[in-house]
């Protein structure tokens, strides 16, 4: 194997603040036509903000140094619980358009019906991949998505007459921290169900802690460790005989495109990442997509507006029992219309084709990766074969060298590969890292990623300093972390760190 | 495929738009689009310091130029929108002072009172806030410090005030406002428009506790409301930074004497570090915006800020004393408003939809129907008028009134 020799650009950039001169200007606004308006002591600004005083040209070098020293996806990024993919230039395009960025939130229905009609489709796009009646795009990412079900969940069992009882939501050790905290956020108490030897909760746990008091079940199946829960029909069947509401966060959704339906498992409502799985970009967190696709019998509680189709235009809604709003208007429409347009690029036999590759790949992963000293897998021989993703353990290697998973994935970037990711809280084995390789990198890609992890393994046994100390091919060295959660110390703007770390 | 279906959509590119309300047609340097559109920082992933350096600093340079507009250097990373970032900003205030009433004022935004109420949650849950009214003095369009007065009790969490309001006048009593909330121990959150921060004085001048507001007027295109984003601003004191739900982005030494890196700093109290312990909840958001925001202030700059301010608030008071020179039309408050005014047309026998109809027939774009919202508010519309509205443009919408009413 040849490792890729990899430099980051490097250009001792200063913060913005430390460039520039008095009395630059990048972009002049244009003077009024109006006389000046009169704007009273205490109204008007005492001094100017004190923002960097810029050229233009300066604006531009300097921002462009610093994507430069991004590394982002531009090498290879197996970036597991979230599936990192292609994102076609040609959507960014497409909804550059006036006819998508122009169009103001308030217009009516009746001026934009092209952009409404594409949303309206994805929704039925959305509705056949899950089976469910109605999705709403809304939510601002996939944790919030996970929001909109607990306020949903509140907004069902208080039309029933029954909230004051419910006030459970029970979850798994494993589901994505947004299902605990976006239910506690809603006012739920909640209930986390162990993981037992074969790396899923039992339904007999379950049993024990749900009853009249329970309001829902949120859980990801695969999990965020890549496990499939087998008995996931036994669990919804067991909540819904409580009288509660079973929530797929369908997040690991790529592995099993087009071959599970989440209303057919049984499950009142789900959620996709179009960000991610639908082939919308990330953009470093967001502009995300959280697609809240649910039954029948909660549609009516969904925000608004919906949209619905009314002869050959659309109308706006407000559903009879609607929740409200979690966050203004549609959503970020324009991640909805590259996932539309990603999702009819791929078709049926597309996705399908995708989920299988995405397993395979992940499948050849691990047979690749366990075959490096050092490298065990979550619960050998118990849970079934993984889907998309895998979470793995460096615990033998980290006490055969003293290095942590971090130290591996500052390392990482210094060949050009993608930060790798560790896991969520809780960590449940030691050590850990989640590859998921998705549909899109190709076997030289996935190649690539094991050899570099391959051989920083190695250095880790023969040049452990060489690991600990990395990045060593970055922009800047490693990080001092030691004074982030100091209030003496931290500063989140220059303002802070000019007050608090003065220069004599 | 797309694009045909696209093709003939209205929108305030290919109309001249008078639509505001919370979500605003600024100019947007060419800039803001070529940086935001570069692969390394479009398709980033999560990131570390050690890997994404420079998007790292950019997180810093936008929450460091934001909160020097808003006079506060504790900033978190984005959240979802302007309304979430209120909502998040009430429930910090509900720990901070262990109380549960909150009070907001009579005429908020639908859109935004939706969204704070959703999270104020439900009475029969723990932790429910309760939402409280001030009445919007009708005189002067503002809050009058007896109003709050009235609502004002030991209960009270927080009191969320805007200037400009959701009618576009400036809160002209704001210090007396804050002082008032904080003689009775509640925090005080106010939500602005970081355009007018170029020439008005931030609250936070006055002692408001946190800020809260929205990343679109800053470079971000409207998207029909996928544009949206939201800040959250404190003092750097560590009792509200210990509160917020957000992740926050801070400068940090590194293991090279003199260099800078820029790592994450209390992540632990992040639902990401401690599930339902943490505050709130956060996740995937509108992190791209903060590059078009950083591009956006980096270059308007001091001056930039405040003469673009300036332009939009003569632009738009002169905009509505020309419009309340129609016959049977009057303008509200016009000489407090920053860019927004309530347009009355109750008087000329016609709807606002009537209006607007009419309006789009002749290619434009009328404010948006208040009929409802409020008391004394049927017939009104909210028209909104920036830097790109000129005085041609204003005579364009006056004789195109003039047609609808006639």
């Amino acid at each position: 194997m040849t490792i890729r020799r990899y430099h980051s650009a490097s250009w001792d950039e200063g913060v913005v603040y430390e460039l520039g001169a008095a009395g630059r200007r990048g972009v002049v606004p244009p003077a009024s036509w109006a006389p000046a308006a009169d704007l009273p002591d205490g109204v008007r600004r005492a001094a100017d903000a004190d923002l960097p005083e810029l050229a233009e040209y300066e604006v531009r070098r300097h921002y462009s140094h610093l994507a430069q020293q991004t590394l982002g996806m531009m090498g290879v990024s197996l970036f597991g619980t979230c599936t990192m993919k292609h994102n076609p230039t040609l959507n960014e395009q497409i909804v550059a358009r006036p006819e998508v960025a122009g169009v103001h939130p308030r217009q009516d229905a009746s001026t934009f019906p092209g952009l409404l009609g594409i949303v309206h489709d994805l929704e039925d796009e959305l509705k056949n991949l899950s089976g469910m009646a109605a999705f709403s795009f809304q939510p601002g990412g996939g944790a919030d998505a996970a929001y909109l079900h607990a306020v949903i969940t509140r907004a069902y069992h208080a039309s029933r007459g029954e909230l004051a009882q419910r006030t459970q939501v029970v979850t798994t050790a494993q589901a994505h921290p947004c299902n605990p905290a976006s239910a506690h956020a809603a006012g739920f108490e909640v209930i986390t169900l162990p993981l037992e030897e074969d790396g899923y909760p039992s339904v007999e746990a379950l049993k024990a802690v749900i009853g009249p008091q329970t309001a829902a079940l949120m859980l990801n199946n695969p999990d965020d460790m890549g496990i499939y829960n087998p008995h996931i029909k036994e669990f919804i069947d067991a909540v819904h005989e409580v009288g509660a509401l079973a929530f797929y966060d369908h997040a690991n959704f790529n592995g099993v495109m087009t071959r599970l339906r989440a209303r057919e498992l049984g499950f009142d409502a789900c959620m996709f990442m179009l960000h991610k799985t639908f082939g919308a970009p990330k953009g470093g967190n967001g502009p995300s997509v959280g697609a809240y696709g649910c039954s029948e019998e909660l549609a009516p509680f969904l925000p608004g507006p919906r949209i619905v189709k009314n002869g050959d235009g659309y109308e706006l809604i407000e559903p009879a029992q609607s929740v409200g709003r979690v966050r203004e208007f549609f959503g970020n429409v324009q991640q909805l219309v590259k996932a539309y347009s990603w999702t009819r690029a791929m078709g049926t036999d597309g996705l399908r084709e995708a989920a299988d590759i995405s397993v395979l790949a992940n499948n050849y992963m691990e047979k690749r990766l366990l075959d490096i000293p050092g490298v065990t897998i979550s619960f050998p021989g118990k849970a079934m074969p993984r889907l998309e993703m895998t979470r793995y353990s460096l615990g033998e290697w980290s006490a055969d060298t003293g290095l942590s998973t971090l130290d591996v994935e500052n390392r990482l970037p210094d060949f050009g590969i993608d930060a790798w990711w560790t896991s969520h809280e809780p960590w449940i084995v030691p050590e850990p890292f989640t590859p998921e390789a998705g549909e899109m990198w190709s076997k030289e890609d996935i190649d690539e990623w094991i050899d570099v992890v391959a051989h920083i393994l190695e250095e880790g046994r023969t040049d452990p300093e060489i690991v600990r100390t990395a990045p060593h091919n970055q922009a800047v060295a490693q990080i001092d972390g030691s004074g982030l959660n100091d209030p003496d110390t931290w500063a989140t703007t220059w303002a802070a760190y000019r007050r608090k770390h003065a220069r004599p | 495929m797309l694009e045909g279906r696209l093709r003939g959509g209205i929108s305030t590119d290919t109309h001249l738009s008078f639509l505001g309300g919370g979500y605003w047609k600024h100019g947007i340097p060419a800039l803001c689009d070529e940086i935001a559109s570069r692969p390394e920082l479009s398709l980033s992933v999560w990131g570390t310091p050690s890997s994404d350096h420079g998007r790292n600093q950019i997180w810093f340079e936008w929450a460091s130029q934001l909160g020097a507009l808003l006079d506060l250097d504790f900033v978190g990373l984005p959240v979802y929108s302007w309304g979430c970032a209120a909502g998040h900003a009430l429930r910090m205030a509900a720990r901070l002072t262990g109380r549960s009433v909150v009070v907001v004022p009579s005429n908020l935004d639908r859109e935004r009172r939706l969204v704070i109420d959703t999270y104020c949650g439900y009475r029969e849950l723990t932790g429910a806030l309760t939402v409280r009214e001030v009445a919007v003095d009708a005189a002067t369009g503002t809050i009058l410090p007896a109003a709050l007065a009235e609502v004002l009790d030991d209960q009270v969490a927080a009191v969320y005030l805007e200037t400009p309001n959701s009618w576009g006048v400036i809160e002209t009593a704001m210090a007396d406002l804050i002082a008032a909330a904080h003689q009775h121990g509640a925090e005080v959150i106010v939500g602005v428009d970081p355009i007018s921060l170029g020439a008005l004085a931030s609250p936070a001048s006055s002692g408001a506790d946190i800020l809260v507001g929205s990343l679109q007027p800053m470079g971000i295109p409207l998207y029909a409301g996928g544009g949206v984003g939201g800040f959250i601003a404190s003092r750097d004191e560590e009792r509200y930074a210990r509160q917020f739900p957000t992740l926050q982005v801070s400068i940090a030494p590194t293991r090279v004497e003199g260099q800078h890196a820029f790592g994450l700093t209390l992540f632990e109290q992040s639902s990401y570090g401690s599930r339902e312990l943490g505050n709130d909840w956060t996740g995937n958001s509108v992190y791209l915006w903060t590059v078009r925001n950083a591009v956006f202030l980096a270059l308007l700059g001091p001056a930039g800020m405040r003469e673009l301010a300036e332009t939009v608030v003569a632009n738009a008071r002169q905009s509505a004393r020309l419009i309340a020179e129609l016959p049977g039309v009057s303008v509200r408050y016009a000489d407090g408003i920053f860019k927004e005014f309530i347009v009355d047309f109750s008087a000329t026998g016609k709807s606002v939809a009537e209006i607007n109809a009419g309006l789009l027939e002749r290619g434009i774009l009328g404010g948006h129907d208040l009929s409802g919202t409020h008391d004394g508010l049927d017939g009104c519309a909210l028209y909104c008028v920036t830097e790109g509205v000129t005085e041609d443009d204003i005579r364009e919408l006056t004789a195109a009134l003039k047609e609808v009413l006639a």
